[in-house]
């Protein structure tokens, strides 16, 4: 790339200046930067007590805080994680940066309604920061019934409130999202030419738009029972505890997919990008997505398998849970084959890519551990559970959002970050994590229950290897905030394509203008269309 | 350090070598994918690293043959581990036909055990090696859990219903016990023992201790104490149905439907009789309902079980018509969730 | 959707720059509104599914409690709302046709029906209150089924409140939507605020019509 690249002189970032531009905006790229800001927030508040957590577990007794603390660590823990990072992160992030750009679009088809996402998403997050100052909640992220509607004494009804009103940003993101594919659309822009992170994030809307207001439901008679004493899940008041658990998980297993999806999405981008070629089978990743939406709203009861559901219900859920693995599976296999004489560069985001196909494929087989039910009684509820879904959502979703954010970062800043920094931070995460998620299994298995405060101190060691592990992967995830802060300012330009990759958003300047193209394009070539090796250069 | 810490749990019951069998199989299915597919990747990584800073990959779309295999053989493979899996399931479900019966009731943050014999034990569960014992569960407030590592067996403990769990022990000595479901403050010291012990020795340990009188004598002297005897008995006087051999049975309900005799069923009967009304009786029973402790439920219940005369078949006289003996036995009526 | 920048197009003022034309905007928020009443599909399902299941377990207490239920104010409701549902069709095809005084007077009778609704439903709350049918507040009931009828209760409170809830919101869009009448933003070129309004109010008249005889007319047959 030539050291003369010069900044284009009008592009979002200098559409206006000052607050009111930024809190008042309705371009894509502007809201994506500001859900950014948002979820770093709280993906650091949730990673420190994180830290808290595994502080506490280096010793089997419960020494450092309270019980009652350490529940409320791990539920807080949790709910900030999973409602105000995981969810959002890909989708609110990169899906509203992307979306409209790989489509040849100059917005979303609601650019009011995505600006109110934001704030919808803020306001849910006050009340459950409110809650949080305020003492705090103790009933996991899951809040089971009778526990959370009866016996807490802490704060449900705020953080409760907090998730029903941020569930709405993800269901009018969904509905953006599904429309702006539908009809917004480039001429030429056929579905079988989109960019599979198009697909994903497709998918991925429709499990947001189908399954968000199932949770947000549940919430509300969590709610009623607790403040109204309505009985819904409470036995003394003639309800059923068991089908609090069949309407939540109705919702928080697709919401797994929400998290894992927009991952797979970007996984997909980067192979493509980094290898120089089409995906392998882009029809089968395509139709992969959809059935993993489909397959994700029928296995809810895979959760339950000790719950005290009948035989023949389990062993349904059973065999779909088995199935949905199946698309995931392919996906992981056209992957790998698309690298299948690809030109295969080692740069920072492609390392991500690597890093999640290992680790998403290691948390997919524990998958099949837990849906054959004869071993998901052993270990269900321990820290195998623990485990499996920290490779997922670690391994999987932040290495993927992370892999992205680099790839991306040229085309949202203009700028490129450090490399040698980069790569190096990369690798710590990976050898931090598996440090501190792989022994979990084997604690897990053991027996440990999960959410224990205090252990049996045969279980020591294994904790305290896991503790290292999290102390070296939360220094891997510091160091990527401080060189791609530096990179906004003294960062060398970066061009249009500073990658050699083609997609639509390389098509226009780095950072693009705020209607993204100069001119609407016409599109007349298939996604990943690279040139072939005798017409040579790509750029 | 390193001395004391397992990599395996042990293995104390007839399921566990089950389980432990299962898993090994699908540790070594995983290693051998994760690290087939790990070296692939790095091997094209290398094999394939970009040389120039121009070149491209090569065009290659698909191929199908490729996409069929590697959806049918992972399929095939699923469908083996869950066939094994529901096999082992299925032999956790099915309790064989003698179990010794031990009554559990689960409450924030202790759990209380209570033998048939009238032992009873707080976090410390003693059954003998080789025989199949049965735990009946429930809970005086949340959900919580049963979960014993050794034992590979794990079930909710839910309240306003029973569960129930299944194992036999086949080793001598002391195993975790642990609550699995997150259930409140003190979830992380909801743990005790299972001690197991040989047949001669857990027979030593029932007659020791003070006796308390068995379960049922328990539940007879509640009976009295609650004057159920005033309804519930053989004469003209009575209001209620008889209690003889009532257990197990099938009865017609005044709706018309039939219901198993079971735990659940005279739970159910006692806490809020107007849903289980006998055909031909009144419904005059006062619900019981914040009267009587889950623990004064199990030795009612224990009590009625143990009601038996030498007489085949149902014993109820109602004094208004009704099901009379040797009545073709309806189905059952599904309660039990 | 080529959008040149050279050519100067008349640009309708409600068009959005990001749409191509009037035509794909409208294609865009029609769409945009059956998506979010497919949420609410499954919004209101989880609550159906509820009382399916309980329905199921408890069906002489359901009934029972369901004859609390004051059928006529019921059924009066039922015709209000879809005789509102009614009007707003009117008040649409008013707006299509540009018949901007037939729109707002459509507009007004439909938000009078619908504070109607609210009205009647004001009065039929106060009845429970006032028999103490309201779970948490002393609630009181035949023994027999007291703890059941509660259920029942908590479900009937929460599914017309949710309901009702949707009303006052469809109120809200329509006081929008006669102000766009009456300022003139509604057009025979732009009548599609007023069409999706439309889909709105008649999704949440569809949701009574499941809620009334679910609640109101359980065991009232024969």
């Amino acid at each position: 790339m030539s050291r003369t690249l010069l900044l284009p002189p009008h592009h979002y970032l200098n559409d206006g200046f000052g607050v009111r531009s930024w809190l008042l905006t309705r371009d894509h790229k502007r809201i994506g930067l500001l859900y950014l800001a948002a979820v770093t927030f709280f993906f650091f508040v949730g990673g420190a007590f994180a830290v808290l957590i595994r502080l506490e577990l280096t010793t089997p007794a419960g020494d450092m805080v309270t019980d009652e603390t350490y529940n409320k660590l791990f539920t807080m823990h949790g709910v900030m994680m999973v409602f105000f990072f995981l969810i959002p992160a890909i989708p609110s992030v990169l899906g509203n940066f992307l979306i409209p750009i790989m489509i040849g679009a100059k917005d979303l088809a609601f650019p009011k309604l995505n600006l109110a996402s934001w704030y919808i998403y803020i306001l849910g997050a006050l009340f459950t920061l409110y809650a949080l100052i305020a003492g705090g909640v103790d009933t996991g992220w899951t809040f089971y019934a009778p526990f959370s509607t009866v016996s807490s004494t802490t704060n449900v009804i705020p953080t409760a409130v907090g998730i029903f009103i941020t569930g709405f940003s993800s269901i009018l993101t969904g509905l953006n999202f599904i429309v702006t594919v539908h009809q917004m659309r480039a001429p030429g822009m056929t579905w079988f030419r989109l960019p599979l992170f198009v697909w994903a994030i497709y998918a991925t809307s429709l499990i947001m738009v189908l399954g968000t207001p199932v949770l947000a439901i549940t919430i509300l008679l969590v709610a009623a029972e607790r403040l109204f004493h309505f009985g819904f899940f409470d036995p003394t008041l003639g309800g059923d505890p068991v089908l609090f658990q069949h309407l939540f998980w109705f919702y928080s297993h697709p919401a797994v997919y929400i998290m894992v999806l927009p991952a797979m999405g970007v996984i997909s981008e980067l192979v493509a990008a980094f290898c120089r070629k089409q995906v392998f089978g882009y029809k089968f990743v395509a139709f992969a997505s959809l059935g993993i939406a489909v397959l994700g709203f029928l296995v809810w009861g895979h959760h339950m398998f000790v719950a005290g559901q009948s035989v023949y219900a389990a062993l349904i859920f059973s065999l779909l849970s088995f199935l949905v693995a199946i698309p995931s599976a392919v996906k992981v296999f056209n992957w790998t084959a698309t690298m299948y004489k690809g030109s295969v560069s080692w740069s920072t985001p492609m390392l991500y890519a690597i890093g999640f196909i290992g680790l998403f494929t290691i948390g997919g087989f524990t998958g099949l551990f837990l849906a054959a039910i004869g071993l998901d009684v052993h270990v269900t509820d321990t820290y195998f559970i623990v485990a499996h879904f920290h490779y997922i959502m670690v391994g999987g979703t932040i290495m993927g959002y992370l892999g992205g954010l680099h790839y991306w970062w040229p085309k949202i800043s203009g700028r490129m970050y450090n490399e040698a920094l980069a790569k190096i931070s990369a690798a710590i995460i990976f050898v931090g994590f598996n440090l501190t998620f792989f022994p979990q299994f084997v604690v897990g298995y053991l027996g440990m229950p999960r959410r224990y405060h205090a252990y049996p101190p045969e279980f020591q060691v294994l904790n305290v290897l896991s503790s290292a592990g999290a102390s070296i992967l939360g220094v891997g995830y510091l160091i990527p905030m401080v060189y791609l802060i530096w990179s906004l300012r003294y960062g060398r330009l970066a061009g249009s394509n500073p990658w050699g990759a083609v997609g639509l958003e390389w098509s226009t300047s780095s950072p693009p203008p705020t209607q993204n193209f100069e001119e609407t394009p016409i599109v007349t070539w298939d996604a990943y269309e690279y040139p072939t090796p005798v017409e040579g250069r790509v750029v | 350090m390193w001395s004391g810490t397992p990599l395996f749990p042990e293995s104390a019951s007839t399921m566990a070598p089950r389980v432990d069998a299962l898993y090994l199989f699908l540790v070594a299915l995983s290693a051998f994918f994760s690290l087939l597919i790990a070296g692939l990747i790095v091997y094209y990584a290398v094999k394939f690293r970009r040389r120039s800073p121009d070149s491209v990959g090569a065009r290659i779309h698909g191929g199908l043959v490729l996409e069929i295999t590697w959806t049918v053989i992972p399929f095939l493979i699923t469908m083996v581990i869950f066939v094994w899996g529901a096999s082992v399931f299925f032999a956790m479900s099915r309790p064989p036909d003698e179990t010794l019966n031990i009554y559990v009731v689960g409450k924030q943050w202790m759990w209380k055990f209570q033998h048939l014999d009238g032992q009873r034990e707080i976090n410390e569960l003693h059954v003998p090696v080789g025989r199949a014992v049965k735990l009946i569960m429930t809970s005086e407030d949340v959900i919580h859990d049963l979960f014993v590592p050794a034992f590979r067996i794990k079930a909710d403990v839910v309240p306003g219903r029973y569960t129930h769990i299944w194992f036999e022990p086949t080793k001598a000595g002391r195993y975790h016990l642990f609550c699995a479901e997150y259930c409140g403050t003190r979830h992380s010291g909801m743990t005790g023992q299972v001690v197991v012990m040989e047949e001669d020795d857990y027979q030593t340990w029932l007659s020791g201790g003070v006796q308390e009188g068995s379960l049922a004598a328990a539940g007879e002297k509640l009976f009295n104490d609650l004057a159920c005897n005033t309804c519930h008995r053989s004469d003209a006087q009575g209001r209620g149905p008889m209690l003889q051999n009532l257990f197990g049975s099938t009865q017609v309900l005044h709706d018309g439907s039939k219901a198993v005799v079971d735990e659940a069923f005279l739970r159910e009967s006692i806490l809020t009789p107007a849903r289980r009304i006998t055909a031909g009786f009144q419904p005059v029973m006062p619900a019981f309902q914040g009267i009587v402790s889950e623990e004064g439920l199990l030795e009612l219940i224990e009590y009625v079980k143990s009601l038996k005369t030498q007489s085949q078949g149902p014993d109820i006289r109602p004094q208004t018509g009704g099901p009379q003996p040797g009545e073709a036995t309806p189905a059952r009526r599904p309660e039990t969730r | 959707m080529s959008d040149s920048p050279t050519t100067h197009r008349e640009h309708h003022p409600a068009l959005a720059h990001h749409f191509g034309s009037l035509a794909e905007q409208k294609e865009a928020s029609t769409l945009g509104m059956w998506v979010f009443l497919v949420t609410e599909v499954l919004f209101f399902g989880g609550l159906f599914a509820t009382y399916a299941i309980y329905r199921g377990w408890y069906p002489e207490a359901f009934a029972a409690a369901s004859h609390e239920l004051d059928i006529m104010l019921g059924a009066i409701n039922t015709a209000v709302l879809i005789t509102s549902s009614l009007t707003m069709a009117l008040a649409v095809h008013a707006a299509q046709t540009g018949d901007r005084r037939r729109l707002m007077i459509m507009l007004v009778a439909t938000m009078v029906l619908g504070c109607a609704f609210l009205g009647i439903k004001g009065v039929e709350y106060h009845e429970k209150f006032v028999a103490h049918h309201v779970p948490g507040l002393d609630f009181q009931f035949e023994k027999e089924y007291f703890r059941h009828a509660q259920i029942f209760f908590s479900l009937y409170f929460v599914m017309t409140g949710l309901h009702a809830l949707h009303m006052i919101i469809g109120l809200g869009i329509m006081a929008w939507m006669l102000r766009w009448s009456w300022n003139g933003t509604i057009t025979r070129d732009y009548a599609s605020p007023v069409e999706i309004s439309g889909l709105y109010w008649h999704f949440v008249d569809i949701v009574w019509i499941f809620l009334f005889p679910l609640l109101y007319l359980i065991g009232r047959h024969g």
